[in-house]
């Protein structure tokens, strides 16, 4: 089966609300701690289309867990989503579902159905008492009641399967298993329910080069298979231009640039992102001194006035110390090749 | 070959381990390793979690006793049989000193930035005035960019960034003028942008200050960007070893050529299809237990090259030339050609599918 | 980072609960005998097992002794006992409980093994005999006794904090340089641990003050000394609960339960402070939280 990479262009038409998967708008996390509030994540916005891996990079302090969790209600006090809508449209065609105000019931039916998670770590997300194959059968049962339990415990070994696990390791728990595996059998349990969405937080961080690879060629293999869309979140850039469709990329606490993996690694227009992809020593290439980004990222509870990256910026102008500069379409916006960018240097070009 | 600062011959550790049975077995973390680390040069140690590497480096920093084999500092053993151990101790702290991974484990947060680095001069170097204190500690806040000192030398660690903590952690390290550093995956918790300001720090100390450098990571690229020689470990062995671009474009050990081509490369040609990158690299395998590792050759089991020498005799170093080596009986068998081939992961697709029929 | 330790009702009561009583143990007798003119010891014939009177604000005993000026006296002895009897358990859980979680080995076993023999030993009937065997046993004996029977719990705790410590990276890189095993449990390892150690301090007080009050229950004690645990002892032999001497026994007994519960109240403070989940600001953070979430949702729910 080969099948070339889907990139956005590939489809004729530009993007219609029916694929769009995941309309993110305007969302703002705050976390209400002793002090004054801080503002984790400001005013992130974006679309997330059918079948299509979006890229989430960013350091520490960039508010991409905190948007995780955030995406998916999975967040606890003090973090508090303060505006914004993260609306849910299933293939189905039914309306879209806001996630934000939604009641905890309700949510609890899209959970692994239509929208599931794969965590960093995958002895959280599996139960250490219970058997492999008996947390697949419960997942599968409670969202299907008319299944047997002798049909749970097939389509078990079945989805184990899927990820290289065999499955007489069904009935093993999961201590029994090396840490590559049981990342591949949580894969395999958000899955369970063929959602249309999966959300993945750094899911390869705690595993190898080597088994990273294995991990990452099944969930491109079984995205062919069942089409759903992931968000997969991690620091390490150099991965996502290898796996993304489109990146992402978040400093302090917003989205500055966005755009398809190729354009970013070729034409990055933020200053930080070509800083970020230039952190990355090459493997093949000849080697050349590096200079990484200078400074460090900053304290979110003291922001400076104007661009965050403004104190490390090479290219820094008078204005960006300032004037917040607003995530805005570079080139036709409705072009599916449309990408954005929050820097002064790219105004001109929008203004005509 | 300038003579090494420290070397390691053959050592080994072995670790017991007791299940809630009572029942102990013996972890084999680390066996057979030699190394070799000479001023101003750095040495990369390359390999899975799990491959021995952390507990190489806990052995020179002389964390452990290794169960068998010899270091030498200088030419005169440290570690072995008939040594003392408290007696050479004190000296060897003097010139060996250890990075280690987490910056924000490294430093007391009850300590000012201050206490920590005035502690580490003061050990080695007693009687000096207070004046001469206070300007070594400004010095060597200097000589890791942390300037100006002043405002860092009272700050306690939860008040400075990673990056700022991973500085403080060398310098302390610096304070007591070692020539031997060793760093155990210094940068890992580090943000990627800052990653590179590390290595090029410890790239700047290497030259100037002439240190030994052996340099611990799971991230070949990065070894590629600061080291001069690459060793890659596998399973608790050393599989291969030698220049680091030789080792890197043409890997001469199965194993070394399935790492290389797992690395995540921004910098290889994105127009490549997606698939073909990742392919079908579902089946890769993982590494044994190292409690009852493989026989013969460790990686056999997952080897695409696997012969039936490969599963009952370790195979023998063959030297390549240039200071290159692997273990393999590839070279042996004159079969080594094989490796520049096919990439592993179609070897090891093809093998699977024909053991399937 | 910092903790406001008084920031809470609780503490603020202990504390001020448990000064009230350190100083009626170091003022009190005086105030009693200059200021009221009482004395804890002088038997007033006239007034034998009287109740409360304008003479006599709490009453009197049996053999004709003021029970306020007792009480007074009581909290020294007790307090006395509870202090001593704590840092010597203190201490000792120190000495045995840090080396045994620090040094590992066969040290740490051989210490860890005196701590399980202390832990697992019947205390009441070894205090007894060893009463017994002292003969006189004035309250410095009694706190000794206490203490030195009382130490096991804490150097457990101890013993298991000293060792997560001290396998901590900072305390490895340290040593790295060369610093001595002395200043490394000194500077490095103990100061993570005064939290623990307070807490300890605090737990022995209660349980002194209450074994001092139990052992002179049952009749191990000091005749000559006045302790709240030698009144009520007296109390019972002269069975003034069956009599209804109530004024007897109820203020030496409220008295104990008043110093458990400041000492109790004060630990909880610390324990907040050693294990930032406990905090009640984190329940405070939580009411805010969602206070917020109304508010950012409000729009679309009316």
């Amino acid at each position: 089966m080969t099948m070339t990479r889907t990139r956005p262009g590939d489809d004729t038409a530009a993007a219609t609300p029916s694929e769009i998967v995941l309309d993110v708008d305007g969302l703002s996390v705050e976390y209400a701690g002793a002090g004054a509030p801080v503002r984790a994540c400001t005013d992130v916005t974006f679309q997330l289309r059918r079948g299509e891996i979006l890229g989430v990079v960013g350091e520490s302090g960039s508010g991409k867990s905190t948007l995780i969790t955030a995406l998916t209600r999975l967040q606890r006090p003090p973090a508090v989503t303060t505006s914004g809508h993260v609306v849910f449209h299933p293939q189905s065609g039914e309306p879209g579902i806001d996630l934000v105000p939604l009641k905890p019931r309700a949510l609890r039916a899209l959970r692994w159905t239509s929208l599931s998670i794969v965590l960093q770590s995958a002895m959280d997300a599996l139960n250490p008492v219970m058997r492999l194959g008996a947390q697949f059968v419960d997942v599968l049962r409670v969202h299907d009641r008319s299944m047997s339990n002798a049909a749970a415990w097939e389509e078990a070994r079945r989805l184990l399967g899927l990820v290289g696990i065999s499955a007489d390791r069904a009935r093993s728990y999961p201590h029994e298993l090396s840490g590559g595996m049981r990342q591949r059998a949580t894969i395999a349990l958000a899955l369970a329910c063929r959602p249309e969405l999966v959300v993945m937080d750094e899911p390869t961080t705690a595993v190898d080069v080597v088994m990273q690879r294995q991990i990452l060629a099944q969930v491109l293999r079984l995205r062919r298979e069942f089409g759903f869309a992931v968000v997969f979140v991690t620091h390490d850039l150099s991965l996502l231009l290898e796996l993304a469709d489109r990146i992402a990329v978040m400093y302090a606490g917003r989205i500055v640039e966005l755009a398809s993996a190729e354009d970013l690694y070729r034409t990055p227009l933020h200053p930080y992102t070509r800083g970020l992809r230039d952190s990355f020593p090459p493997l093949h290439a000849p080697v050349t001194r590096l200079e990484g980004i200078p400074g460090s990222p900053p304290d979110l509870r003291a922001l400076p006035a104007g661009c965050p990256f403004a104190p490390r910026c090479p290219a820094v102008m008078d204005r960006c110390r300032d004037i917040l500069p607003p995530l805005l379409s570079h080139g036709d916006p409705d072009s599916p090749d449309a990408r954005s960018v929050a820097c002064h240097l790219h105004d001109e070009e929008l203004i005509p | 070959m300038t003579a090494p600062v420290l070397e390691a011959i053959d050592v080994a550790k072995h670790f017991a381990v007791a299940n809630s049975l009572g029942d102990s077995s013996v972890v084999r973390a680390v066996e057979g390793a030699s190394i070799r680390l000479e001023p101003g040069r750095i040495t990369a140690v390359v390999g899975e979690s799990g491959s021995g590497k952390t507990t190489l480096a806990r052995i020179l920093a002389r964390f452990y006793e290794p169960t068998s084999g010899v270091i030498r500092l200088d030419g005169v053993p440290v570690a072995g049989d008939g040594i003392r151990k408290r007696a050479v101790q004190k000296a060897y702290r003097k010139d060996v000193q250890l990075i280690f991974q987490d910056p924000f484990g490294s430093l007391n947060p009850l300590h000012r930035v201050r206490h920590n680095l005035e502690r580490a001069v003061r050990l080695h170097h007693h009687g000096r005035s207070k004046a001469a204190l206070e300007e070594r500690v400004t010095s060597l806040l200097e000589r890791v960019s942390l300037t100006p000192a002043s405002d860092y030398v009272d700050k306690f660690p939860h008040e400075l960034s990673g990056g700022q903590r991973q500085r403080v952690v060398i310098a302390r390290a610096l304070a007591v003028e070692p020539r031997v550093l060793l760093g155990d995956e210094p940068i890992s918790m580090l943000d990627v942008s800052i990653r590179l300001e590390m290595l090029n720090l410890l790239d700047t100390l290497r030259r100037e200050d002439g240190l030994a450098l052996l340099y611990i990571t799971h991230d070949i690229a990065s070894a590629r960007y600061l080291c001069d020689d690459i060793v890659v470990m596998y399973a608790g062995q050393m599989v291969e070893a030698g220049p680091k671009d030789a080792v890197i474009s043409s890997p001469q050990h199965p194993y070394t050529k399935l790492l290389v081509e797992s690395s995540p490369d921004p910098h290889r040609d994105v127009a490549a299809d997606r698939d073909e990158i990742f392919g079908a690299a579902d089946e890769l395998g993982e590494p044994p237990s190292l409690i009852d590792p493989p026989s013969g050759c460790r990686f056999h089991p997952r080897c695409p090259f696997a012969m039936e020498k490969c599963t009952t005799t370790p195979p023998p170093r063959a030297q390549l030339g240039d200071g290159r080596w692997a273990d393999c009986w590839l070279h042996e068998e004159g079969r080594a050609d094989e490796l520049s081939g096919s990439t592993m992961t179609e070897l090891i697709t093809r093998k699977l599918t024909e053991e399937r029929r | 980072m910092k903790y406001d330790l008084f920031g809470n009702g609780k503490v603020t009561f202990g504390v001020v609960v448990l000064g009230f009583f350190v100083l009626l143990a170091i003022l009190g007798p005086w105030f009693t005998s200059t200021v009221l003119g009482l004395d804890a010891r002088a038997n007033d014939i006239s007034a034998i097992s009287s109740p409360p009177s304008a003479a006599h604000p709490l009453g009197t005993t049996q053999f004709g002794q003021d029970v306020l000026a007792q009480v007074v006296e009581g909290a020294r002895g007790s307090m006395f006992v509870g202090f001593l009897g704590a840092i010597v358990g203190t201490v000792i859980s120190i000495l045995v409980g840090v080396p045994a979680g620090y040094f590992g080995g066969t040290t740490g076993n051989a210490l860890n093994f005196l701590t399980n023999l202390f832990l697992v030993m019947p205390v009441l009937p070894l205090i007894f005999v060893l009463a017994g065997y002292l003969q006189g046993t004035g309250l410095v004996m009694i706190a000794f006794i206490i203490g030195v029977f009382g130490w096991a719990g804490g150097a457990r705790t101890l013993r298991a904090q000293a060792m997560s410590v001290s396998n901590r990276d900072f305390v490895q890189a340290m040593r790295m340089l060369g610093e001595s095993n002395r200043r490394l449990i000194f500077t490095e390892v103990m100061p993570h641990l005064y939290g623990w150690i307070a807490s300890m301090f605090l737990g022995g007080l209660i349980g002194a003050v209450m074994a001092e009050a139990g052992l002179a229950f049952l009749g191990v004690s000091d005749s000559s000394a006045i302790s709240w645990g030698t009144m009520i002892q007296a109390a019972q032999q002269q069975s003034a609960v069956l009599r209804g001497l109530w004024w007897w026994f109820v203020p030496p007994g409220l008295c104990i339960a008043l110093v458990g519960t400041a000492a109790a109240l004060i630990n909880f403070g610390v324990d907040e402070l050693a294990n930032p989940k406990l905090r009640s600001g984190s329940r405070r953070v939580a009411k805010r939280t969602a206070a917020i979430r109304r508010t950012a949702l409000a729009p679309e729910g009316v």
